[in-house]
């Protein structure tokens, strides 16, 4: 009776075992592992995915790349870089042309084109904007039958039933004003609103600091009515911006997110008591008159991003680089933009799951993890970089850039061993420049992925010499080609400055430098042994003090940091944005300022108050040239390196071209839908004779096991 | 009972205080405020002006435990502290230093938490005790030793090992379940089904030890060897006899944890990509948010004296012979 309940029990598990095959069989065709809906397959939606949840979508806060990716497709300033053309070029986004740009004295008397620089007091852009341009729908704009704004006076009971703003029901919109753009100046000096660009605008735009004391204690909103002394609206499509004297530069801020313009009613809608509660912010929840607007906000899963009903009439650039056409650019030259219904972030913080995610063809587009760069990128005979054979089979592209950032390793030029200009320290920072060999850095720690720098300008910024840019202090010129110096160079460098051999006089002993550093975690280990190996070819003792961030940024603020490393990404194509990290008057010891080596030298002071305020011309390209000369020769730094990028996307993905300066490219981006779906069916059958296997296996041991308990129970009733 | 309750409640005061005013201190000791405002409000043209403004925005400009130059009681509510910490007692958890409403993020973020940890939790004792009981019923066996040595192998390994492992053969070798990802509503559930198996996967060596251990010390008490002598089979013992018998420490075991399953396991989330308030906790310690990490820590203690609390009721209601006074 027994043995026959056993065999039951075994027929049961391997009917069960046989349905849940033949059930795999029938899902075979399924992709069961797409994390997208599935009528989601042959819509035009864009996959991308995120690591860091944007902290604001204010464009008066907002300041980071991850902001940048949400809120430049949402927001628009009068002005943009063009898509394809180089080098950067900025043309009208909102603006029906470039503004005029006009000079005046200090009463305010306009000059002629030829005025001196010294004569300019203020300069005024003028900029009108084209009418017709309409916001996205939004509450904030909503109006009842009587054309009151239906939400701007909410009740207790309104705001306790909002969890999210999509509660609100009604939507309306309204023009585009040059008011609006006046407004958001008004928010950028408004001290509530802690917009990181109000410091420096205060030494631009006129009466930008008075207005920031004169509203200091009021509300956001109370601002509409105060007016700003050097913003004006001339009429409903016309203002005027007045700055301090001359700044041709600011053009450049004029096409970033913080001078998109903002409705008075935003501000009012949000500013109701009891939203914040519910997290329902302008700094959560978008207004602008984008290609896009923000339909999703939940950074701890997903953004989405939905095309803008209203958006006005943008076309694709009909012209570009000559190269452009033969490459498919211009394919859509003249289109209606944006290509796109809908973009997906998704939140992706492991790189592991990112990475399969973007081979199975759920995200179109996907960085390199150092992890999975050598399944992705094969080093070619002549030394550049190509796709891996399975990548290619895959038909996924690849697409490198030089960033417009620069890492270098900074000297303390107050310190009293590797600072200040005598001759004896500047020679101890060439020796040392020339025996940190970054070439050797970038192939060991970044995949090759980075050019060695030359000097304070990233290739692609005006004034960088790409034939003859060559450090002559840490470099030979080769044929045209920047070969190292050799290491004996750097020792005679050494014995000049009064450390032959690396011992330091004073001790007798090895001249010991310190290195101070935030790389605190055991990955960090091979780099610091690397930075002492470098030193250690000279004969110094390099010690490393790892702390904490905060630690580091003290030591920086007080000047007790002796050599570092530190970065800058560029907020705009000008070679003012570099060379202004070495000005003396932004030393950060005693300024404040961004020059953490506080480098001081009064020529290149003066030719970089010079250079900063001057347009493009030969002279400038002149003076570019003298201040690289200056701080190639005091090295301050040890010129590091510029990243490349290297960024891979999927055959479907269409109108591929790397602008490191616009954040807007998202509208020009199309997605060949057919192909997608048809890659992802065959990259995602499911396999499930592993588990057919495993069940079988498992139904097997259980006879063993059933048997030994039959055993055992009659070994207990006997 | 009741009284107990009130009186355990009342206990828990001062402890939450205590860890309060602890983790203000070890949270201060590594950042001032001035550190917090540069963090918030990134790394490029920053201020001593900026930081000002940041810190007077966000509360921050007034001493940290007691503030000489005021008057009164204002020497002590005129405090970073205690302006930021009073209202945790009343579970209002204000705003985050990037602006966000803390309450409605955690009401957000407990969910899917629990969408994990809970079916993680009754699956994993589901498997562990029928695991635990087989090896009793086969104890002294080939089977049993087997098994313990499997435990032991199981217990060994790393629980991201099983992360890695289970993604990778599950996810993208057989491609059976996305890698990572959520959703709301039922649609989460193919998203969960990697992450339960993996946490039941991984917790199967030592809990299957913890539960054989609990059993055996059962088997070998006198009832168990009474009812053997009635006549009962070993499968009528065991499940009958030895398993409510063994469910007092297990039972005790699991309602302390019940609470804490709504803060979120930290590296099943963030690799898994379960918006839940795991990562949310790590998220605000890397960014130097100390209104979240105080919310948090706080949170934790609570519901960890609630568990306490609500072992010692289910003591009572699982062994009658306890009595709370």
């Amino acid at each position: 009776m027994k043995t026959c309940k056993a065999r039951v029990l075994v027929l049961m598990l391997s009917v069960i075992f046989w349905a849940a095959s033949f059930s795999c069989v029938a899902w075979e065709s399924e992709q069961l592992n797409n994390p997208y809906p599935e009528d989601e397959d042959n819509q035009a939606i864009l996959y991308e995915s995120f690591s860091e949840r944007p902290k604001h979508l204010d464009p008066a806060v907002s300041y980071s790349n991850s902001e940048y990716t949400f809120i430049a497709q949402i927001y628009e300033p009068p002005f943009q870089y063009h898509y394809l053309k180089r080098p950067y070029q900025v043309v009208p986004l909102t603006a029906t042309r470039m503004p005029e740009v006009s000079y005046l004295n200090p009463k305010g008397e306009k000059l002629g084109n030829g005025a001196n620089d010294s004569d300019i007091a203020f300069t005024d852009y003028m900029i009108e904007i084209q009418s017709g341009i309409r916001y996205q729908p939004h509450p904030a704009l909503a109006k009842n039958t009587q054309g009151d704004y239906k939400y701007h006076q909410l009740d207790k009971a309104q705001i306790e039933a909002a969890t999210s703003l999509n509660d609100f029901k009604t939507t309306g919109s309204r023009e585009l004003t040059a008011e609006d753009y006046i407004y958001q100046i008004k928010r950028l000096a408004h001290p509530k609103i802690q917009s990181p660009i109000a410091e420096i605008m205060k030494n631009y735009i006129v009466g930008f600091d008075d207005y920031a004391k004169q509203v200091k204690d009021k509300a956001k909103t109370a601002i509409r009515g105060l007016p700003i002394e050097g913003a004006t609206a001339l009429n409903r499509y016309q203002y005027r911006i007045r700055i301090k004297g001359k700044y041709p530069q600011f053009i450049y801020w004029l096409a970033m997110p913080f001078f998109s313009p903002m409705p008075w009613e935003a501000d009012v809608f949000y500013d109701q008591k009891g939203l914040v509660d519910k997290n329902i912010t302008l700094d959560w929840f978008p207004i602008g008159t984008g290609p896009y607007l923000m339909a999703e906000n939940n950074p701890n899963r997903r953004m989405i991003l939905l095309k803008n009903p209203l958006f006005h009439l943008e076309s694709y650039p009909t012209e570009g680089e000559p190269e452009d056409k033969q490459k498919g650019l211009l394919v859509d030259a003249g289109k209606q933009l944006p290509f796109i219904n809908k973009v997906v972030f998704m939140l992706e913080k492991e790189t592991i799951p990112y990475w399969t995610k973007f081979l199975q063809g759920y995200y179109d587009a996907s960085g390199i993890a150092s992890d999975s760069f050598d399944q992705a990128i094969q080093f070619t005979g002549s030394g550049g970089v190509a796709l891996t054979p399975s990548m290619l089979e895959k038909g996924i592209q690849l697409q490198t850039s030089v960033t417009t950032s620069s890492f270098y390793m900074g000297f303390n030029m107050l310190d009293a061993t590797v600072g200040g200009a005598t001759e004896q320290a500047r020679k101890l920072r060439q020796a040392i420049a020339i025996a940190v060999d970054y070439e050797e850095y970038i192939s060991i720690f970044t995949n090759g992925r980075g050019v060695a720098a030359q000097g304070v300008l990233p290739p692609g910024i005006y004034g960088v010499d790409d034939k003859s840019g060559i450090n002559p202090y840490v470099y030979d010129n080769q044929d045209g080609k920047a070969q190292r110096k050799k290491i004996d160079v750097a020792r005679q460098l050494m014995a000049e400055a009064g450390y032959a051999g690396g011992i330091d006089p004073k001790t007798k002993e090895a001249l010991i430098l310190y290195f101070d550093t935030t790389s605190t975690s055991i990955d960090d280990r091979p780099r610091m042994n690397w930075y002492r190996k470098q030193f250690e070819k000279l004969g110094i003792k390099l010690v490393i003090r790892a702390t904490d961030y905060n630690r580091f940024q003290e030591k920086m603020r007080t000047g007790n940091a002796q050599i570092f490393v530190w970065g800058w990404n560029a907020d705009y194509p000008d070679p003012e944005n570099f060379f202004f990290l070495l000005y003396g008057a932004n030393s950060k010891v005693q300024h404040g300022g961004e020059n953490a080596s506080n480098y001081h030298n009064p020529e290149f002071d003066r030719l970089f108050e010079q250079m900063r305020n001057m347009d493009n011309s030969e002279q400038r390209y002149r003076i570019i040239q003298q201040m690289q000369e200056i701080v190639r020769h005091d090295a301050p730094w040890v010129f590091g390196f510029h990243p490349k990028n290297f960024s891979l996307f999927h055959g479907w993905y269409k109108n591929l071209k790397p602008n490191l300066m616009a954040n807007n490219q998202l509208k020009y981006t199309r997605i060949d839908t057919a192909d997608r779906a048809e890659k992802r069916r065959q990259w995602n059958k499911p396999v499930f004779w592993p588990l057919a296997l495993g069940g079988a296996v498992f139904v097997l041991m259980l006879i063993p096991a059933i048997n030994a308990y039959r055993r055992r129970v009659r070994k207990t009733n006997l | 009972m009741t009284q107990y309750i009130i009186r355990r409640l009342l206990y828990s005061l001062p402890l939450l205080m205590g860890v309060n005013i602890l983790t203000f201190v070890l949270f201060f000791v590594v950042n001032s405020p001035d550190d917090m405002a540069r963090m918030q409000l990134g790394q490029k043209h920053v201020t001593g002006q900026s930081i000002a403004n940041w810190k007077q925005q966000h509360g921050y400009d007034v001493p940290l435990l007691w503030n000489a130059d005021a008057q009164g009681e204002k020497k002590i509510t005129d405090t970073i502290f205690y302006q930021k910490s009073v209202g945790l007692f009343l579970f209002r958890f204000g705003v985050s230093d990037s602006g966000r409403n803390i309450g409605a993020d955690i009401k957000e973020r407990a969910w899917p938490s629990l969408a994990v940890a809970l079916p993680t939790l009754l699956v994993g004792l589901l498997v562990n005790i029928c695991f635990a009981l087989m090896m009793v019923l086969f104890r002294n066996s080939y089977l049993e030793h087997a098994g313990i040595v499997l435990c032991v192998i199981l217990m060994s390994i790393s629980s991201l090992f099983y992360i890695i492992g289970g993604q990778f053969f599950i996810g993208k070798v057989l491609r059976l379940v996305p890698i990572s990802g959520y959703d709301d509503g039922m649609a989460a559930i193919k998203f969960l089904i990697l992450p339960v198996l993996i946490g039941v996967f991984s917790g199967i060596g030592s809990g299957v030890r913890w539960y054989r251990t609990l059993f055996l010390e059962e088997v070998e008490k006198d009832y168990v060897r009474t009812a053997r002598a009635k006549g009962l089979t070993e499968t009528q013992t065991l499940f009958q006899h030895v398993l409510p018998n063994a469910m007092i420490p297990i039972l005790t075991g699991v309602v302390v944890v019940l609470p804490l399953l709504f803060m979120g396991s930290l590296i099943m989330e963030s690799f898994f990509s379960i918006p839940g308030l795991g990562s949310y906790t790590i998220d605000a310690i890397n960014s130097q948010d100390f209104a979240i990490v105080r919310a948090m820590v706080f949170l934790g203690s609570v519901l960890y004296v609630i568990g306490l609390l609500l072992t010692d009721i289910s003591y009572t209601l699982v062994d009658p012979r306890v009595r709370l006074s």
